[in-house]
C-alpha cells in the first residue's frame, strides 16, 4: 500500500518543530508500525536525509520504550497494544497517517518522536519500592499468605510498562493512572504496607512537581492504556493519599 | 497536612466534595420546587420558612454561596492548570475515541450553569433581598406562588432555563460519578452507583425543566 506520512520533525529540544510530509510506497499488511518506520527510514538515509528518530527496543509490547501519537491516539488505533504490536493491516492504501511525539510539558521532546519521559523515574524513585534487607536473612515472598484477589489486583497493577500512554491520552496530560498503578501494585500486598504512607505521598508530590495535570476521570487513560490498567487504582490511590495524609 | 493542600488530589477532594455538596442542595431545590406545581399552598409555606428561618439565612445560605463559588473557582484553577500541563499541543488530538464529550467539556457545561446562576439570582436572589432588606417590606407567606410563575411567562426566560437545566444534566452526568471516583469510591457497588447517578441527571434537571414548562404554560389568570 501507498501511504501519505506526517510526522513531526525536531531538531533537538530547543528547537522549534514542525509537521514533514512523507510518501512511502510499498507497505505490507503484515510489518508492524516500527517496521514501516524503519522502511522510511532506509529511504531517507539512501537519499542523504536525517531519518526519523523514534523510540523503540523489545518491540514485542513488553519494555514500555516506543511511544508514539498515531493519528491523535497514543500507540494507534488498536486496543491494549504498544505502538510496536499495532500493524499496518490497520490501515488501508491512500491512507495518511498523522505521527506526533507524547506531548506533555512533563515529557519534553528530545528529538523528533523521541521524547524525555525521566519524568517517571523520578515518580518511582520517590517510592515506588520497598525496602528489603538483602544481606542474606531475607524471607521468601511466597511465605507470606496472600489472598488471591489482592494477589492478582497487584499484579494487573504492576503489569503497567510506564509507557506514558496515559499522559498522551489525557485531555490534561495527568499521570494519575502510571503512579497509582505503582502504588497499587505495592499497597496490595503486606509487604508494601510498611512504607505505604510515606510512598503514596512522596509518589504525588514527585508527580505533582513533575508538572503533570490534574486527574478529571475522564477514563481516556484506562481506554488506551496498552495493559489495560484500571482507574480502580487512581480511586485507590485517592483513599491511600487522603488516610494518609490525614493521619500525618 | 501541608502537602495535602497543595496537592492535585486535594485538588480532586475540594472539587468533588463542593460538587456533592450541591448536587444535595438539588434535590432540596427540586423538592419544594415540584411543591409549586402539585401544592401551591405548601409552595407557599416552604418557601417562606425557606426564606425567613434563622437557620436557612443566616447559616445554610452562606455555606451554599460559598460551596458553589469554591466549586467555580478550583474548576477554573483546574482548568488552567490543566491547559498549561499539556504545553504543545497535538496536531491531531483524538478525544472522541477514548472519552465522552462531556467528561472532556465541564468547562463549557459548567460556564453555562455559572451564566444561568447569574440570570438565577437575578430572578429571585436579588428579587428577594430587595423585598426584605431594601424595601423592607412585611413579611407575606401567600407571594411566593404567584410570583414564581409570573417569572416564567415570557418564552425567553423559559427557553434560557430549559436550555441550562441540558447543561445542567450534562455536567451531572459526567460530575456526579466523577466526584465519588475522586473521594475514593470505586468498588463492587460502583456499576449501580453510576447508573444512580446518570439517572439523577436525568431525572432532576428533566423536573426543573418541566417546572419552568408548566408554569409558562399555566399562568395565572386574574
Amino acid at each position: 500500500m501507498k501511504l501519505t506520512l506526517k510526522i513531526w520533525r525536531q531538531k533537538d529540544a530547543s528547537s522549534k518543530g514542525q509537521m514533514v510530509d512523507y510518501t512511502l510506497d510499498g507497505v505490507e499488511g503484515d510489518m508492524s508500525f516500527l517496521e514501516m518506520l524503519d522502511i522510511l527510514n532506509e529511504e531517507l538515509i539512501s537519499k542523504g536525509e536525517e531519518p526519523v528518530e523514534f523510540d523503540h527496543d523489545c518491540r514485542e509490547g513488553i519494555c514500555g520504550t516506543c511511544s508514539l501519537q498515531i493519528n491523535g491516539e497514543p500507540h494507534g488505533p488498536d486496543r491494549l497494544i504498544t505502538t510496536c504490536q499495532l500493524h499496518m493491516r490497520k490501515f488501508n492504501d491512500g491512507d495518511t497517517i498523522v505521527i506526533e511525539p507524547f506531548r506533555a510539558k512533563a515529557f519534553p521532546v528530545i528529538k523528533d518522536l523521541i521524547v524525555d519521559r525521566n519524568a517517571f523515574e523520578r515518580i518511582q524513585q520517590a517510592g515506588g519500592y520497598i525496602s528489603v534487607n538483602t544481606s542474606g536473612n531475607t524471607v521468601d515472598a511466597n511465605a507470606i499468605p496472600i489472598d488471591k484477589h489482592a494477589a492478582d489486583a497487584a499484579m494487573d497493577a504492576a503489569t503497567c510498562i510506564g509507557c506514558g500512554a496515559c499522559v498522551a491520552a489525557c485531555k490534561n496530560a495527568s499521570a494519575m493512572l502510571f503512579t497509582s498503578a505503582k502504588v497499587s501494585q505495592f499497597a496490595l500486598l503486606p509487604q508494601g504496607q510498611v512504607e505505604a504512607a510515606d510512598r503514596v505521598q512522596n509518589m504525588v508530590r514527585q508527580m505533582d512537581l513533575e508538572g503533570f495535570g490534574n486527574c478529571t476521570n475522564t477514563g481516556a487513560c484506562e481506554i488506551e492504556c496498552p495493559k489495560g490498567i484500571s482507574l480502580e487504582n487512581i480511586a485507590r490511590m485517592n483513599r491511600e493519599y487522603l488516610s494518609a495524609s490525614v493521619k500525618g | 497536612m501541608s502537602g495535602l493542600i497543595k496537592s492535585s488530589i486535594a485538588r480532586k477532594v475540594v472539587m468533588a466534595l463542593s460538587g456533592l455538596f450541591l448536587v444535595s442542595f438539588l434535590v432540596i431545590h427540586v423538592t419544594i420546587n415540584l411543591a409549586s406545581v402539585i401544592s401551591p399552598d405548601f409552595f407557599n409555606e416552604a418557601s417562606h420558612f425557606m426564606g425567613y428561618n434563622v437557620l436557612v439565612q443566616y447559616i445554610m445560605q452562606p455555606i451554599l454561596i460559598a460551596g458553589v463559588i469554591v466549586h467555580f473557582v478550583m474548576g477554573f484553577v483546574l482548568e488552567i492548570q490543566n491547559r498549561n500541563a499539556r504545553g504543545v499541543g497535538y496536531v491531531q488530538y483524538k478525544g472522541s475515541a477514548n472519552a465522552p464529550w462531556v467528561s472532556r467539556n465541564m468547562i463549557y457545561s459548567g460556564l453555562v450553569i455559572l451564566a444561568f446562576l447569574g440570570l438565577h439570582f437575578y430572578d429571585f436572589w436579588i428579587h428577594e433581598m430587595t423585598y426584605k432588606y431594601i424595601e423592607v417590606s412585611p413579611e407575606n407567606p401567600t407571594r411566593y406562588y404567584a410570583e414564581t410563575v409570573e417569572k416564567f411567562a415570557p418564552l425567553w426566560r423559559t427557553i434560557i432555563y430549559v436550555i441550562s437545566f441540558v447543561l445542567l444534566s450534562l455536567h451531572l452526568w459526567h460530575g456526579f460519578s466523577s466526584s465519588l471516583q475522586s473521594m475514593g469510591v470505586n468498588n463492587k457497588y460502583t456499576p449501580a452507583l453510576k447508573t444512580f447517578t446518570k439517572l439523577f441527571a436525568v431525572v432532576v434537571p428533566l423536573a426543573f425543566a418541566f417546572i419552568a414548562l408548566y408554569h409558562h404554560l399555566n399562568p395565572i389568570t386574574h
